[in-house]
């Protein structure tokens, strides 16, 4: 096992870097695991890392049908925060935010996650009430909430449009911890950090069917043969619906909708940290190799094309010129789409199936990356133990049937406007 | 997208308002037996298919009537448009 350190990088590059190994072995799947997680994403990696890290599970597989980090986790907006209202979810992203901060040190991998504060604006006077209770609420669970004042936010970023006849700023709801991660590192230094710990990542391994009698699941068909397993979760993000019809689960509290994202070409540094628009769906931070990356809404109709339509492009660039007019000479460099599992009250789900030994992890909407290691966590607890890691309590499939959905933006049950 | 309307001929998707799956047609009935269960799977559930969809698109821009869009999900291509009231009586709804 090799550990990447300073001095490791010094040494290699001295000795013309002969010395460096796979980060992750390519291995033949087995007959059989203990554990199969289906999805190679930040979900199911981070799951996999967990259940070898701390719940001692190591002869596990994670089964991926392209390559690791290919789907959301490589296509997000790279943001993390825990600043969320209600008590189903504000103790979880919390939890989540207290991975990310230890993250590079747990797994010893360089994921840049860098804590530049993520700054929410507010319009009008009715939304800075909101954002205060919100504020509050997130101080209630022990979390880091300011709110700011017109010049506050005007001292972190004086380059807004402050004056803006229609929305005006009023302020803003800053989270000083949270930030960004490079999103692609978290993939691989989860997947880095599994196998060296005996997880068998397989990529080019598509899940076609389950095998599944009186009730009890006892495997996979995959695309490289038939993989036995005492319990498999599923962690796939937008195509969970195509994955668990394969099991005869043909209806889900989700629908998968595209959400694109947008990266201009590089510039000098601008952003202080991640901005968003109160009154347009707009939000955007720098990368470090300058370039901004934003996104907005998703665009409203369910989909599994891995690429959105231009009236969205065009209104996500709108809130942005609304908001910061100077970044209007910028060019866009690339716009892409992913596949975001949209639930029924915005809020994800981890939980067992009405089938034994097939667990659930979905329903993310388009805030799973910031709860990759949480949901990783709380998923190995689950599939370890067979009971609910206690933040992640309220994510069952029944809370749609008892009434007791975590509903953040009080839009009901319509997984377009959540 | 351009949503051919039965009535309107080709318009801009933009047009439109976006419900979801056209099954939302079929509210069940309130009074009958284990109405709990089906208003649940009615409300919270969706097959969600990775192909042909049944959706119901609102044109709020235009004659505000409600369309039943036929449309395939994994490359958005519209094969067919009917008029939600056409669709509904022929369910046997509202007569």
């Amino acid at each position: 096992m090799m550990r990447y350190s300073g001095f490791k990088v010094i040494k290699e590059a001295l000795t013309g870097h002969k010395g460096w190994t796979p980060a992750w072995r390519d291995h033949e799947p087995k007959k059989h695991y203990d554990i199969i997680i289906i999805g190679g994403g930040g979900h199911g990696l981070a799951t996999a890392y967990y259940l070898a890290k701390i719940f001692g599970k190591a002869n596990v597989a994670v089964l991926e049908k392209g390559w690791i980090g290919g789907g959301n986790v490589g296509r997000n907006t790279t943001i993390i925060r825990s600043n969320y209202l209600l008590d189903g979810n504000e103790p979880f992203y919390e939890f989540s935010m207290k991975l990310w901060e230890n993250l590079e040190q747990d797994f010893n991998y360089n994921a840049m996650v860098s804590q530049r504060g993520v700054l929410n604006l507010c319009h009008t006077d009715a939304q800075r009430d909101a954002f205060r209770r919100r504020g509050n609420g997130m101080r209630l669970n022990g979390v880091d909430a300011e709110l700011l004042d017109r010049e506050g936010v005007r001292k972190l970023a004086p380059f807004l449009n402050f004056d803006n006849a229609r929305f005006p700023i009023k302020g803003g709801l800053l989270q000083p911890r949270g930030g960004t991660v490079r999103h692609d590192a978290v993939a691989w230094g989860y997947a880095r950090g599994a196998d060296q710990r005996g997880v068998d990542i397989i990529q080019n391994c598509e899940v076609t069917g389950f095998k599944i009698e009186n009730g009890k699941v006892l495997g996979v068909e995959t695309t490289r043969g038939f993989i036995g397993a005492n319990k498999i979760g599923c962690a796939v993000a937008g195509s969970s619906g195509k994955v668990m019809a394969q099991a005869g689960i043909h209806r889900l509290p989700i629908e998968s909708h595209v959400l694109q994202a947008f990266v201009s070409e590089g510039l000098k540094p601008v952003i202080p940290g991640v901005i968003t628009y109160g009154a347009g769906h707009f939000y955007v931070s720098q990368s470090d190799k300058g370039g901004l990356v934003f996104g907005g809404d998703i665009d409203g109709y369910n989909t599994y094309a891995q690429r959105g339509n231009l009236p969205v492009v065009e209104d996500v660039c709108e809130g942005g010129m609304s908001l910061m007019p100077m970044i209007g000479r910028a060019r866009l460099l690339r716009i892409w789409g992913g596949i975001m599992d949209m639930s029924m009250d915005g809020s994800p789900i981890i939980d067992k199936t009405d089938i034994d030994g097939l667990y659930f992890n979905g329903g993310w909407c388009y805030g799973g990356f910031k709860a990759t290691p949480a949901s990783g966590w709380c998923f190995a607890h689950l599939l370890a133990n067979d009971q609910p890691h206690s933040v992640a309590t309220a994510y069952r499939f029944d809370r749609f049937r008892k009434g007791l959905m975590i509903d953040e933006k009080g839009m009901g049950a319509q997984p377009n406007l959540h | 997208m351009i949503i051919n309307h039965p009535l309107l001929g080709p318009r801009d998707s933009q047009e439109f308002v976006y419900l979801g799956d056209a099954n939302l047609i079929d509210r069940p009935d309130w009074a009958a037996e284990g109405a709990v269960d089906t208003f649940h799977d009615y409300l919270y559930q969706r097959t969600n298919p990775a192909g042909l969809h049944q959706e119901l698109w609102f044109h709020e821009q235009g004659d505000r009537s409600w369309l039943v869009v036929t449309r395939n999900t994994l490359t958005h291509e519209i094969t067919k448009v009917e008029l939600a009231r056409d669709v509904a009586r022929s369910r046997g709804r509202s007569k």
